[in-house]
């Protein structure tokens, strides 16, 4: 039983986590909390790459002596790069939203598209 | 021992995440994302992926908390009550989490040596790496050389990221565009605007601390560049670390002291210089004879041609990050003052 839990378990928190953040995003009404759930959408993918790369008893995947097995490096490029996009792409969300606040003075979903429909 | 970290760290990932969904304060939920962001750094290094750890500390806990508070000072600092119904978003996230919970007891056990994904090109990387590119970082050698052109992608998505964020803000240099002043030299503007933005220099502890290690900082992102090829590091966490230094020096002697260390016009240089210079090498490598971004031809002995290219297309990548990111950090730090007046 606890084998089951120790092989599932990163896996397991990967989808919690992922959940958590789908949850911000479509129930929070201010946009900048569903950036931040977004990101919290983003990073249990990372955990969920990265989780896939680790090797029981291997070490990171830097050559040294002695060292036998190591964790294998390619989720760690798809993550490293993956990482730095996600914030760019983050900082034009968060410039959209400053453009949303400058143009119905509300970040708040249901005002701004109250002020939608009047129009 | 090293399950019972993960345990912990995954654990306390959770409940961090969790509270998120019931803080209405949105300068808390964004600390507790900087929280989040380096709880997972250290989850990355506990699972052996200390370049990626690198990243998420400077980039999660780092640059994306700035950015977020800098967009909370121009917009709403409470999230307003509002009668959403809960229960059906409630239901969406429960079906979907028990669709993808049953889909994991598929997946095969973490950290099994076996599992195919370690069977791929995994060995390949692992094996032939240190003979083909001549590099201890395995991940350097991924990144740069035989991913070089996924990773050329990834700079230009930046680029344009960068492109978007001016093209939707702008850095705005002086607090009025008064009718008069328009034509007038950027000079007394950039003055204008250090006289009414003192940043916190009336805090004397942040100004001392901040000369004495923001010189320390730019010499750590100077050794994470170049031992990037050694050690964990490279051009994305290096850019990142650089740009957090001037960020820093922005922050405790405002804006416009920073405008006149790095000014946009230069940063407006250097973000498309860093990709021009990681596709050169590639276009150069096609003069030399080989194909793109094939390092072998760059020297006469291959290993070293890797060594010439990866040390040009990092360099390439550092330029780029660090211009990008101080750029956005620029456009959204110069909203603020001219909300604030």
């Amino acid at each position: 039983m606890m084998s089951v839990v120790l092989d599932y378990y990163n896996y397991w928190i990967v989808v919690f986590l992922m959940m958590t953040g789908f949850y911000v995003v479509i129930s929070a009404n201010n946009l900048v909390k569903k950036v931040v759930g977004l990101n919290i959408f983003q990073t249990s993918v990372f955990i969920f790459y990265i989780s896939m790369g680790k090797v029981a008893e291997g070490t990171a995947p830097i050559l040294a002596e002695g060292v036998e097995a190591y964790s294998n490096p390619l989720p760690h490029v798809l993550i490293l790069t993956a990482i730095v996009v996600g914030v760019a792409t983050t900082a034009v969300g968060l410039s959209l939203i400053v453009r949303i606040k400058r143009a119905y003075g509300s970040v708040e979903e249901d005002e701004f598209q109250d002020q939608d429909d009047l129009i | 021992m090293a399950e019972l970290i993960d345990l912990v760290l995954l654990g306390m990932l959770a409940a961090t995440a969790l509270r998120v969904i019931f803080l209405r304060d949105l300068f808390a939920v964004v600390m507790l994302f900087g929280i989040y962001s380096f709880l997972s750094a250290a989850i990355f290094v506990s699972l052996d992926a200390v370049d990626v750890a690198f990243t998420e500390a400077s980039v999660g806990a780092g640059i994306s908390t700035v950015l977020m508070l800098g967009t909370l000072a121009l917009t709403e600092r409470k999230e307003k009550v509002t009668q959403h119904k809960s229960w059906l978003p409630l239901l969406v996230v429960i079906t979907t989490g028990g669709a993808l919970i049953y889909g994991t007891l598929d997946m095969p056990p973490f950290a099994n040596p076996d599992n195919p994904v370690h069977h791929h090109v995994a060995p390949r990387y692992i094996e032939q790496s240190p003979q083909e590119v001549g590099l201890p970082n395995m991940v350097t050698s991924v990144l740069a050389s035989y991913r070089g052109f996924d990773t050329l992608g990834e700079t230009v998505v930046v680029f344009s990221a960068a492109v978007g964020v001016l093209s939707l803000l702008g850095i705005r240099r002086r607090r009025e565009p008064a009718s008069g002043l328009a034509s007038e030299s950027d000079n007394t503007g950039q003055a204008d605007l250090s006289e009414s933005d003192p940043g916190l220099r009336a805090h004397e502890v942040l100004r001392v601390i901040a000369k004495l290690i923001i010189p320390l900082i730019l010499l750590f992102a100077l050794y994470v560049q170049f031992h990037g090829d050694f050690g964990p590091g490279g051009g994305f966490q290096a850019g990142v670390i650089a740009a957090a230094a001037f960020i820093l020096y922005a922050l405790v002697f405002g804006i416009g002291s920073g405008f006149q260390v790095v000014s946009p016009n230069v940063l407006r240089w250097l973000t498309p210089f860093g990709v021009l210079l990681y596709a050169g090498v590639g276009v150069l490598c096609m003069l030399m004879g080989g194909q793109f971004l094939d390092y072998n031809v760059l020297a006469s002995d291959p290993v070293h041609g890797q060594h010439y290219g990866i040390i040009a297309i990092e360099l390439g990548v550092g330029i780029t990050v660090f211009a990008v990111m101080l750029n956005i950090f620029y456009a959204f730090t110069s909203q603020t003052e001219r909300v604030g007046q």
